[in-house]
């Protein structure tokens, strides 16, 4: 396959970028998205040029780091997958791409598509966690769990943190990753301890970090790799209204 | 106070201000339009039905000052979360493609502000009559009157219908949306939630849209 790419290139976080425009020829339709990158990179090395940053690590979907808009959709055309899952046949001879960063002022641009997101782990730690028990192992399936509290927490726990929720809300909004957050440790009894203190924290670092909030448009859920739902969002409301208004936690 | 103040000034808490108030504002569009329906029976109706609200004036401006209050937070805390939204997301892709998002859910600030402008026009020329000075002659309760006069001019007939409809638009997101915003997202009413706000914003619409039609058209006389 011939392909017109069009890929954002911009030195570092303070100078301007701009699209740059690269022709690809002899694209396989077997080669995974990254794969195309690569060859695009040796190319522009052996033209004495500087190849395009981009994140990547794990190339099968679980790591997250692999972020760029595709044509408008964060991690590209294909629900349900990363970028690094997106193959070349997803594509036709011919196709003009645009390939594009995470665009959010809480992601702020590194070099051409590699952008930082330490403000998700920012609000990890302002109380994504639980309280664990000091002494004896316990014993496994000492707590019991209704398997589908369990399995709720675990589509929750699927979230790899990737960003694409932000990148395709038209508000930055990172409600999605938080709800997916806060509930696979709240639904479970391990999570009980912290509940309430873990909601406002979380929340109110995710304002701080310059998120937007979430106007129900539920782009989120379409781009999401891990095809999180938005009913997290909901149990997030829920929990946050909940802790502030209703809980005897200080606040 | 911090339990107040703290999740008030929150997204989430907004968010909250945001569906409790559109609620409330939805309440006053469906009284509204029950009362003005009356026009449909005649003359005397609706005539009746405005001079009663003005018989019972403290407990109507009780319920205008709530209105007020309603809507003052509602545009309040609307500003507030949409200047928040574009200072979160300054650039724009160059190329971007919904996946899901509905048009009405996109354009929520817009719509909004044009009902703001609606609202303030429609004050102007139905409550205070600054815009039809001749209005002030007819007396205080001849809305019928009123009615006739405005809307067998077409500008305004349409104007009006073209302002229910982005209302409408407007509502046909919100309506759903405030229930998620509130947390109530659950499988089983989760298609009931999906549908309540196209559905109760067209039925609003057919009942505003029919005032001013029939006028236009001549089934009112
Ligand atoms: C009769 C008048 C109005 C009614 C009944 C109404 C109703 C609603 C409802 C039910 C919501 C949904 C809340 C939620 O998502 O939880 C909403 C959201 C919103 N409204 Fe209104 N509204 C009205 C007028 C206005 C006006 C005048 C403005 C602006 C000046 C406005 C701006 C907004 C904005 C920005 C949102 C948030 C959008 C979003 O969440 O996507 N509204 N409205
Ligand atoms: S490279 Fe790890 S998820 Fe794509």
């Amino acid at each position: 396959m011939k392909l017109a790419l069009h890929i954002w290139r911009q030195k570092d976080s303070n100078s301007e970028g701009k699209f740059e425009s690269y022709q690809l020829d002899q694209v396989s339709p077997d080669m995974s998205f990254l794969e195309m990158l690569d060859i695009l990179n040796e190319k522009l090395i052996s033209e004495d040029k500087e190849p395009v940053a981009f994140d990547h690590d794990c190339r099968e979907g679980i790591c997250g780091t692999c972020s760029m808009v595709i044509n408008g959709v964060a991690h590209g055309p294909q629900g349900g997958t990363t970028t690094c899952q997106l193959h070349m046949q997803s594509f036709k001879d011919g196709d003009d791409i645009y390939i594009e960063p995470w665009r959010a002022t809480a992601f702020p641009i590194v070099k051409d598509l590699v952008t930082d997101r330490s403000a998700f782990d920012r609000v990890i730690q302002a109380g994504g966690y639980v309280s664990v028990s000091t002494g004896g192992v316990p014993d496994a399936n000492a707590t019991p769990v209704p398997k589908p509290i369990a399995d709720l927490a675990m589509d929750a726990a699927t979230c790899i943190g990737c960003g694409a929720c932000v990148a395709a809300c038209k508000n930055s909004s990172a409600m999605l990753f938080v709800g997916a957050k806060v509930s696979q440790l709240s639904l479970l009894p391990q999570g009980q301890v912290e509940k309430g203190r873990r909601v406002i924290k979380m929340v109110s670092q995710m304002d701080s970090e310059g998120f937007g909030n979430c106007t129900n448009t539920f782009e989120c859920e379409a781009v999401c790799p891990k095809e999180i739902s938005v009913s997290n969002i909901a149990r997030l409301n829920r929990e946050y209204i909940a802790a502030t208004l209703a809980s005897d936690e200080e606040s | 106070m911090s339990w107040v103040s703290r999740p008030l000034n929150s997204s989430i808490g907004c968010k909250v201000i945001m569906s409790v108030t559109g609620l409330l504002l939805v309440g006053f569009l469906l009284a509204h339009l029950s009362g003005n329906l009356l026009v449909f029976a005649g003359e005397e109706a609706i005539n009746l039905y405005a001079k009663t609200l003005r018989d019972y004036l403290p407990i109507l401006w009780l319920l205008r000052i709530g209105l007020i209050v309603m809507a003052v937070l509602h545009i309040f805390s609307g500003v507030k979360l949409t200047r928040m939204n574009s200072k979160a997301k300054p650039v724009k892709y160059k190329v971007k493609q919904s996946v899901k998002a509905s048009f009405a859910s996109r354009y929520m600030g817009l719509t909004g502000l044009v009902v703001l402008a609606f609202i303030a026009y429609h004050l102007a020329h139905l409550t205070f009559r600054f815009t039809h000075p001749a209005f002030q002659s007819l007396g205080d309760y001849d809305v019928y009157k009123m009615l006739m006069l405005s809307f067998s001019n077409p500008v305004l007939a349409i104007g009006y219908c073209i302002c229910v409809i982005l209302l409408m638009v407007h509502l046909s997101h919100g309506v759903s949306s405030l229930f998620q915003t509130l947390g109530i997202n659950h499988k089983k009413y989760n298609g009931l939630i999906r549908s309540i706000g196209p559905a109760l914003s067209t039925l609003l619409a057919i009942g505003y849209l029919s005032i001013p039609l029939s006028i236009l058209l001549g089934f009112i006389k």
